[in-house]
């Protein structure tokens, strides 16, 4: 490997960077050198600003303060994604951004067309495609095939191609091996080390521990939006890299320790053999009333397939979900939010406001059968049923009959709990309930939920936040690649545990990439894992 | 406790919008065409117009008429409001009119001299369902785009229409059948009542009944109200049904009016009642418009036609205003929208400091790309 940035001059460098979104500091005073011909790991949780690191790197996001350099050359404060493009920063997506309706070719050459007087020259246009191709190892590709039936490492390669034809001297990877086999992965690994030998600075982004150590030179992790530390890799194993960038106290923004669960032991929810579409595996779990489980997993990893599937809002291949004992119909959402389910989706946007419709309505949606009189609406019944229902939330409005929309993000998922304590929920499934909303909002929703709990309800958080679930849960139930793999009881839920057991090894990415294609061979693969271990 | 707070409504989004001086003209316009209230301002400065600069407008004859002429688009336009409102789009009423009016047609001129009259009405009410159903279905459960599937429709019930009549007109008919339209209850044509109950019971339907509230639910987003356990489907296929039955009312009653059965009745009507619910107020994009506000766009569009014969327009330049009021109309929409979210920013962070209070203190370093996203996309 070649000395990290020994000696060369960094190609870019970040000095004192910053960035806040409103009250919510996403970066505080960041440095970073990306050295020509090295590998630069960025390690840190999720929500610790590497994304908002990558963002601004890439002009996507405009940083608030400190210096950006690159080649010398200072970049401006509003720097636009074009002009970083054009400085020679390079990124592949998590999610491709190609076109997929389009050929390979097309793709290629986006935005810079061989033309003449307008019209495409198909000559030119193959002859740099293939070139770009070639530099990636994919020489052989058919041109005119669209994107989007290319097998996903496939498109990867293409879409590095693409980021490299543009006299990319920086290239960062985000995550890149997540959608890819393990096979797949490899081959992209090496693709990033030939990047590295052609002098190349690639900054590489990913959860997994030990492609960090294959290929990082040096590495760079950040907590809380802070720099903690950059060395050599060599400098960390996978522990103590771990501890550098778990290392946090945990503020009071939690309520603490509560009660030991009333009740009888009996339980509130229960899976039995659940096993959604895509799962290897069937899940058991149970939950009982009053108690907090979190379910802790790397994106990607089925927490919230899990959920979605227990409310009935995903289709389940076998399995029964009880409730107090008594089966619930399957698949559908209607039945499980009558039988007193309720799922806070992680997408408030996407699929739980109903953003033209007042306060009140989205309080009342799932629970008209009791806030109306037989079908019709009755004004001050209803007034009275969304009152209590937001009684005790801190919900800040100025009007019932306001559009949901006006409000702030805490505010709104406090609107979409009340909507579920209306309804007399048993069971929440909340995923990831503080997205989105700032602290003091946190510390609020953090305090409902432990009420609701106190309350009797069962209830099912998924967060990306370790430090959320540490603070809020009794168990912490750990998924990884869509099974359960640890049930741990708070007392013995470390950050470092968490994350150990939640990060896929080179062993389960072999018995468990995402698309592997047949159950068998994946169960033949568990065994080798549980042999080999 | 109740701890829950009415914060003043200043620094809140809309007050925020009202203070700011640059408000302009068509802003205010939008927050009016928004509330529904554009429309009625609208109607009332067309009738006061009209009455001051003719001598016939508000005599009993002249407002007779209108409401008669603008009655069978009011009822098509309220039809034409239930899918919209689910986000949908119904392209077919106008040839369920047609249909529907050839089906009484030829029920009454096949039997004649027999009291059919009400059988024909429930025959053509029956085709006019069957064919939103069939939409409702097609778009609900086959999720196929509705643009598509009524796009569909409208040719379908258009062939089938030339199909039963062989191209021809359908007369004469019943004096019984012309007498749906043609009488009048208390001095006022029947068609102006039916045009008034119909508003009322669908305003009602919609405002009063839980379903109603569901309609709303699923224009406003369709998978937020399935995860909430809003029947989502049925909803769509109520909607549907519900307006290919008012269409298939408006046809029968257009038949009735004619006293004839022209195949080619209806056609292009579909557009008008889009017109009607959209300068009434309606949002193509679902959850926003009420059956009132159909009903005074359709009267808005019947009063410009009205008013211009009366004055001597033009008809060729009536159009074109038509036009120029529906761009009108959801441009000023548009603009409102993009000034909500706006509002929503500026509005929405204090309003969260505020109520978290303690919230800084406790949280220390909160770096957190999660938020950061979330925060990053309103902007």
């Amino acid at each position: 490997m070649s000395d990290p940035g020994g000696g060369t001059a960094p190609v870019l460098s970040l000095r004192g960077v910053s960035k806040s979104y409103g009250p919510v500091r996403a970066l505080s005073g960041v440095h970073l050198d990306l050295h020509p011909g090295t590998v630069h790991c960025l390690a840190g949780e999720n929500g610790a600003g590497k994304s908002t690191l990558i963002k601004i790197l890439t002009g996507a996001v405009q940083r608030d303060a400190g210096d950006y350099v690159i080649e010398g050359r200072g970049m401006r404060r509003g720097l636009t994604p074009a002009e970083a493009r054009a400085a020679g920063v390079g990124v592949v997506y998590q999610e491709l951004s190609l076109l997929n309706d389009l050929t390979v070719a097309d793709n290629l050459c986006m935005g810079a067309f061989p033309s003449r007087a307008g019209f495409v020259d198909r000559r030119r246009r193959s002859a740099a495609a293939r070139a770009m191709l070639e530099r990636v190892g994919l020489a052989d590709l058919d041109l005119s095939r669209t994107v989007g039936e290319l097998p996903t490492a496939t498109r990867q390669l293409v879409e590095i191609a693409r980021v490299l034809s543009r006299d990319a001297k920086v290239v960062i990877f985000d995550e890149p091996t997540t959608a890819l086999s393990a096979e797949e992965g490899e081959a992209l690994l090496e693709r990033v080390g030939a990047l590295r030998d052609e002098g190349v600075a690639v900054l590489y982004v990913t959860h997994r521990m030990e492609e960090m150590f294959a290929i990082g030179d040096t590495v760079t992790v950040l907590r809380d939006g802070a720099h903690v530390v950059t060395r050599p890799m060599a400098d960390f194993d996978e522990d103590s890299l771990i501890a550098a960038m778990v290392g946090r106290t945990i503020t009071n923004l939690y309520p603490g320790p509560r009660e030991e669960p009333r009740g009888d032991g009996q339980a509130r929810l229960e899976l039995r053999g659940l096993r959604p579409v895509g799962f290897p595996e069937p899940v058991d779990l149970s939950v009982r009333a009053g108690e907090i489980v979190g379910l802790a997993g790397l994106l990607g990893s089925g927490r919230s397939e899990l959920l979605r599937a227990v409310f009935g809002a995903d289709p389940v291949t076998e399995g029964r979900v009880l409730l107090d004992g008594r089966p619930v119909p399957r698949g559908s959402t209607r039945k499980a939010a009558r039988r007193g389910i309720g799922l806070l989706t992680e997408d408030r946007k996407e699929s739980g406001l109903l953003p033209e419709l007042s306060i009140e309505e989205n309080i009342a949606i799932a629970s008209w059968r009791t806030a109306g009189v037989r079908g019709l609406v009755h004004g001050p019944r209803l007034r009275r049923h969304v009152e209590q229902a937001a009684d005790g939330l801190r919900l800040r409005f100025g009007d019932w009959g306001d559009p949901v929309s006006s409000l702030s993000g805490g505010n709104q998922q406090k609107v979409l709990i009340a909507r579920w304590r209306a309804l007399g929920a048993k069971v929440l499934l909340l995923d990831e309930p503080t997205k989105g909303v700032d602290v003091g909002a946190k510390a609020d929703i953090y305090r409902i939920i432990a009420d609701l709990a106190a309350a009797g309800l069962a209830i099912v958080v998924v967060s990306s936040y370790l430090p959320e679930l540490l603070g809020l849960c009794d168990r912490v139930v750990v998924v990884r690649e869509r099974r359960l793999v640890a049930d741990l009881p708070a007392a013995e839920a470390t950050e470092e545990k968490v994350l150990a057991l939640a990060s896929p090894r080179g062993a389960d990415r072999v018995a468990a990439p995402p698309s592997a294609p047949s159950a068998a061979a994946r169960q033949r693969h568990d065994v080798k894992t549980v042999e080999s271990s | 406790m109740t701890d829950v707070t009415t914060a003043p409504r200043q620094g809140r989004g809309r007050g925020a919008a009202r203070r700011e001086p640059d408000d302009s003209e068509i802003l205010r316009l939008g927050q009016l065409f928004n509330k529904g209230f554009g429309g009625i301002g609208m109607l009332l400065l067309l009738g006061f117009a009209l009455s001051l600069s003719t001598d016939v407008f508000l005599t009993g004859t002249n407002l007779d008429n209108l409401g008669r002429q603008v009655s069978i688009y009011a009822i098509l336009a309220v039809a034409q409001l239930l899918v919209i409102l689910t986000a949908g789009i119904d392209l077919s009423v106008g040839s369920v009119v047609g249909l529907s009016g050839v089906v009484a047609a030829k029920a009454v001129f096949a039997t004649t001299g027999g009291a059919h009259v009400l059988w024909a009405a429930l025959l053509a009410l029956a085709v006019g369902a069957l064919a939103g159903l069939v939409n409702g279905v097609l778009v609900a459960a086959v999720r196929l785009p509705p643009f598509i599937v009524t796009l569909g429709m409208m040719g379908i019930a258009r062939g089938a229409t030339l199909l039963l009549t062989g191209g021809r007109t359908i007369q004469p008919l019943p004096d019984g059948f012309s007498e749906l339209a043609g009488g009048t209850v208390l001095g006022i044509a029947n068609l102006t009542w039916l045009m008034l109950i119909i508003t009322v019971l669908v305003g009602v339907f919609l405002r009063r009944t839980v379903w109603g509230r569901y309609v709303y639910a699923v224009g406003s987003n369709a998978e937020s109200a399935r995860l909430t356990g809003v029947p989502v489907r049925a909803v769509q296929i109520t909607a549907y049904t519900l307006c290919g039955t008012l269409a298939a009312l408006a046809g029968l009653l257009l038949a009735s009016r004619l006293g004839n059965g022209v195949p080619t009745a209806g056609t292009g009507y579909e557009l008008q009642a889009i017109a009607a619910c959209v300068i009434g107020g309606a949002s193509l994009f679902g959850a926003r418009g009420t059956a009132l506000g159909a009903l005074v766009g359709a009267l808005v569009v019947g009063l410009l036609d009205n008013g211009g014969t009366l004055l001597g327009i033009d008809p060729f330049w009536l159009q074109i205003l038509t036009g120029v009021l529906i761009l009108a109309a959801v441009a000023a929409e548009h603009l409102r929208n993009l000034r909500g979210p706006r509002s929503r920013d500026t509005g929405a962070p204090a309003a969260d400091a505020a109520a978290s209070g303690t919230g800084d203190a406790a949280g220390g370093p909160a770096g957190d790309d999660r938020e950061a996203a979330g925060t990053g996309r309103q902007t």
